[in-house]
């Protein structure tokens, strides 16, 4: 294939996303009809990733907080740690990590499984039985990766500053109030919280948006789903991080 | 049984108040392969229509166009008075609550069990008391001869118990038009019986309009009231299975005759046999 049909083939595959999402969008009202659905698949979707998401903040805390330990310690300002950890966390690796670890445990399920039901002809079958596939199989997901995903992010910080209270405090000796009374004068709920809110609802309507379009429109064979699996993850981590440039860029 | 109007070499099919399904000068391609040229039938209220033909000639296709699922090139097709490629969606989803349909490959809710499958219909579009869903549910179950099975999963099931499932799902909402894709496709004997006897009484005690999709002639022969057969993108041959059996064209001979070779050629399109096993000079 040619380099130039090849960047057709994406544009092509952008703007075919950006009409799913206005159909998806389009389907919302007439989802809420199926609101037990939706709710099932928040909470699948949540619990799906939950320990993996705790598992990873922990560890990203503990070592986010080894390495600024270190890089502190240079310039005599290690009181400062819980501040500057708790600042990378909410503001920057909360959201992307998670959003990363979502996109590869949530994204792909939720991609096999819609593929899987194409595959079938479970999706023809709720047509033909007047159910919109759009409202009562890919909006539920659609609305769940947005739901989920801020309160994922949420968990993954709040992981994160345990894994680095323990390493900070407990290992490397910092005192305890120093930690959390350094953070808590220097972090804004606002700024600094609530804008990696907001970037995480973001990442997680992407995730969403890419993983049910790819299971949506898969060729309908084993080999075709398993290939829309692999390009939910490619995509939107690719997509996820260029996101976080622009949105880190507006938002500063 | 009125075959009268559909007599052989009869072009003009009956009037359309007697037609469930009417189509008109049907035109499709298909990933490149034109399958239908120029197809008209109609599908008369009350009786079973069997659609048949080899393999890959788009019967399938054609239930598709039928229910709106798949757009076609050119042509019209009235369902019950309605034209299908005008429709609205939603219109489309209004036309479908009247409709079973039967797909080829059963086609459950892998998530459900037996009984939430053949209660999905009802529970998306009517209110009902639990009591009376799982009543209409259970009779329906009982009719496929699988009320026993109603709490399995799909993935428990063989392929002619998904098949049945399927069936009492599609029959659920008493539908005014039935569509049977290849109903009878790995069934034993016994529940070939079965479905076929089920099709038959489905259509004559609820007064309902049957498309039959199926290649087997022995049993197409014991339950269809009239015949489409398409061959090469049009109508070869229609009329009363009796009537077709004995007659005398190359179609009717190899389809229903059983002859390997005729009008449908048994091969694929291929190059030349001996290019292809690298004898170039025999080639030329
Ligand atoms: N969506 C599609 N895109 C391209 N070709 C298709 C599509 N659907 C069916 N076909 C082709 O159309 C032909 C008829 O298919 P089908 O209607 O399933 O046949 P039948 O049911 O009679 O066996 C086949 O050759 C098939 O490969
Ligand atoms: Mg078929």
């Amino acid at each position: 294939m040619s380099r130039r049909s090849l960047t057709g083939d994406a544009l092509a595959q952008v703007g075919a996303a950006g009409l799913f999402l206005f159909s998806i969008l389009a389907a919302i009202p007439k989802s809420l009809r199926h609101f037990r659905e939706t709710l099932r698949q928040i909470w699948f979707v949540g619990a799906m990733s939950l320990v993996i998401i705790m598992t990873c903040g922990l560890f990203v805390g503990m070592v986010l907080s080894l390495q600024l330990y270190y890089t502190l310690a240079k310039f005599g300002g290690t009181a400062a740690l819980g501040t500057v950890v708790a600042l990378s966390l909410f503001r920057e690796l909360g959201p992307v990590v998670t959003a990363l670890l979502f996109a590869g445990r949530a994204g792909t399920s939720m991609t096999a499984e819609i593929g899987l039901m194409r595959a079938t002809d479970q999706l023809s079958a709720m047509e033909m039985m007047a159910v919109d596939p759009l409202a009562y199989v890919v909006a539920p997901r659609f609305i769940a990766g947005v739901i989920a995903m801020p309160l994922l992010a949420c968990v993954f910080n709040a992981l994160g500053i345990l894994g680095a209270h323990a390493v900070g405090v407990s290992w490397l000796g910092l005192d305890n109030g120093t930690f959390w009374g350094n953070m808590s004068a220097n972090v804004e709920v606002w700024s600094d919280l609530v804008n990696g809110v907001w970037k995480s609802t973001v990442f997680g309507a992407v995730i969403a948006l890419i993983a049910t379009f790819q299971g949506y429109t898969t060729p309908p064979t084993s080999e075709g789903v398993a290939y829309a699996t692999t390009r939910t993850v490619v995509s939107s981590s690719i997509v996820v991080l260029a996101i976080d440039f622009v949105m880190t860029a507006f938002l500063m | 049984m009125n075959t009268s109007n559909h007599s052989p070499g009869s072009d003009s099919p009956e009037p359309a108040s007697a037609a469930y399904v009417q189509i008109r000068g049907l035109r499709t391609v298909l990933g490149g392969k034109l399958l239908f040229d120029g197809v008209d039938l109609d599908i008369p209220r009350g009786k079973i229509t069997a659609i048949m033909g080899p393999s890959g000639t788009g019967k399938t296709t054609l239930v598709r166009h039928i229910t709106g699922q798949l757009a076609a090139d050119a042509g019209q097709i009235l369902v019950d008075g309605r034209n299908v490629p005008e429709l609205s969606r939603r219109q489309l989803f209004e036309l479908r609550e009247g409709i079973g349909y039967l797909f080829q490959n059963s086609a459950l809710l892998t998530d459900f069990s037996v009984f939430e499958n053949v209660a999905f219909p009802l529970r998306q579009h009517l209110r009902l008391p639990e009591e009376i869903v799982r009543n209409i549910v259970l009779t329906r179950l009982q009719a496929v001869g699988l009320r026993g099975a109603a709490q399995l999963m799909p993935a428990e099931l063989s392929g002619g118990m998904m098949r049945r499932v399927a069936l009492a799902r599609a029959m659920i909402r008493d539908p005014g038009l039935m569509i049977y894709d290849e109903p009878f496709v790995g069934l034993d004997p016994i529940a070939l019986n079965q479905v076929l006897k089920l099709i038959r009484t489905l259509n004559d005690t609820l007064g309902i309009t049957s498309i039959l999709v199926a290649h087997e002639f022995a049993a197409v022969r014991r339950a269809a009231d009239l015949v489409y057969l398409i061959a090469g993108g049009k109508i070869a041959a229609h009329g009363h299975p009796q009537e077709l059996a004995e007659r005398d064209s190359p179609w009717t001979r190899q389809f229903f005759g059983g002859e390997a070779d005729g009008p449908v050629p048994f091969e694929y399109p291929a190059r030349d046999y001996a290019l292809d096993l690298g004898f170039p000079a025999a080639a030329a």
